[in-house]
């Protein structure tokens, strides 16, 4: 995938999202110097090529009653960690999957997947669930419940905010 | 929070079945009002709303991790009295993105996103300077999911 100087400017144009006007790409296009038939293209075709992995809609989860979020965590032996994860990844509740690196000796763990739940003990129902689903047991494992969200917002990759975002409470 | 009784049929609709796929047209806000059977300025006015109230967060990309930059997850163990002021300085820099406190030692969790790997190590340089704890770095090796959104249970 490569991405060049417009396609940049305009995902940085987007970090806020679309305005909520009737014609939010022509206000786009006009905020980076592109025709919103350009604008459409570059968006359909960085689409396409997985630079967006999707366009629209999107939600917080704590606002909308799924209070409870775990990011779980598993030891997994180099050499199973891809297929476990792909197992996980599978599962309509696991939002995120990925594998990081492990940092011995304050960090055992290769294996990541953020579980949401409307409150502890479901979440911790579906941790379970996956753990079988997975084949994960047995495997060390640590289950972080988010207690405050201090700040959740899409990422910038490009100097300062326009508008600044405030912390979420709770 | 009870989803049930907050949000109505229409607000549902609109947090449900445009996750991804929104339409690129000229007028996209107006193909939602056509499946949704109402007014294109009825769908702007209730996603204005959704966002205010903080339902949504934004319509539009994201963005598959390292492509347009890098990014990290962090984590700092926080001793619990230090834990308040320590996470506000960690969200004071706009290069965090999410920041939250965790059931764990270590306690504080951030997203830290930039233009390349040295810019992510210059804020992690910077927060254990300025707050004499050693983050732990655990940039994304592999991806294993398909980001389709989320699939709301409404009661």
């Amino acid at each position: 995938m490569a991405l060049n100087d417009k396609d940049r400017r305009l995902l940085h144009a987007l970090q806020d999202g679309l305005p909520l006007v009737p014609r939010p790409y022509a206000a786009v296009a006009e905020a980076v110097g592109l025709s919103e038939a350009d604008v459409v293209a570059r968006l359909a075709r960085l689409a396409d090529e997985g630079v967006v992995k999707r366009f629209g809609v999107v939600v917080r989860h704590r606002e909308l009653g799924y209070r409870a979020n775990a990011m779980t965590v598993w030891d997994v032996p180099d050499e199973a960690v891809a297929a476990t994860g792909r197992r996980l990844a599978e599962l309509d509740f696991v939002t995120l999957c990925y594998r990081r690196p492990r940092r011995l000796p304050d960090w055992p763990y290769n294996l990541f997947a953020m579980i949401h739940g409307r409150d502890r003990a479901s979440v911790l129902r579906l941790v379970e669930q996956a753990t079988e689903v997975a084949g994960l047991a047995g495997h060390p494992r640590a289950i972080l419940f988010s207690r405050r969200g201090f700040k959740q917002r899409g990422a910038r990759y490009l100097g300062q905010p326009a508008r600044p975002e405030p912390a979420l409470a709770g | 929070m009870d989803c049930g009784s907050t949000y109505d049929t229409l607000d549902r609709r609109l947090l449900d079945e445009f996750q991804r796929g929104f339409p690129l047209t000229e007028r996209p806000f107006a193909d939602l009002a056509e499946r949704l059977q109402t007014g294109e300025g009825e769908v702007i006015e209730r996603l204005r709303r959704l966002k205010e109230e903080g339902a949504v967060s934004r319509v539009g990309a994201v963005v598959a991790p390292h492509a347009l930059g890098r990014s990290t997850l962090a984590a700092l163990a926080v001793p619990a009295e230090r834990l308040d002021e320590i996470a506000e300085l960690v969200s004071g820099y706009h290069e965090v993105n999410h920041n939250y406190e965790r059931e764990h030692r270590f306690n504080l969790w951030f997203v830290v996103t930039a233009e390349d790997e040295d810019a992510v190590a210059a804020v992690l340089d910077d927060i254990a300077r300025r707050t004499g704890l050693e983050p732990l770095d655990l940039p994304l090796l592999e991806p294993f999911h398909l980001d389709l959104g989320f699939a709301l249970q409404w009661r």
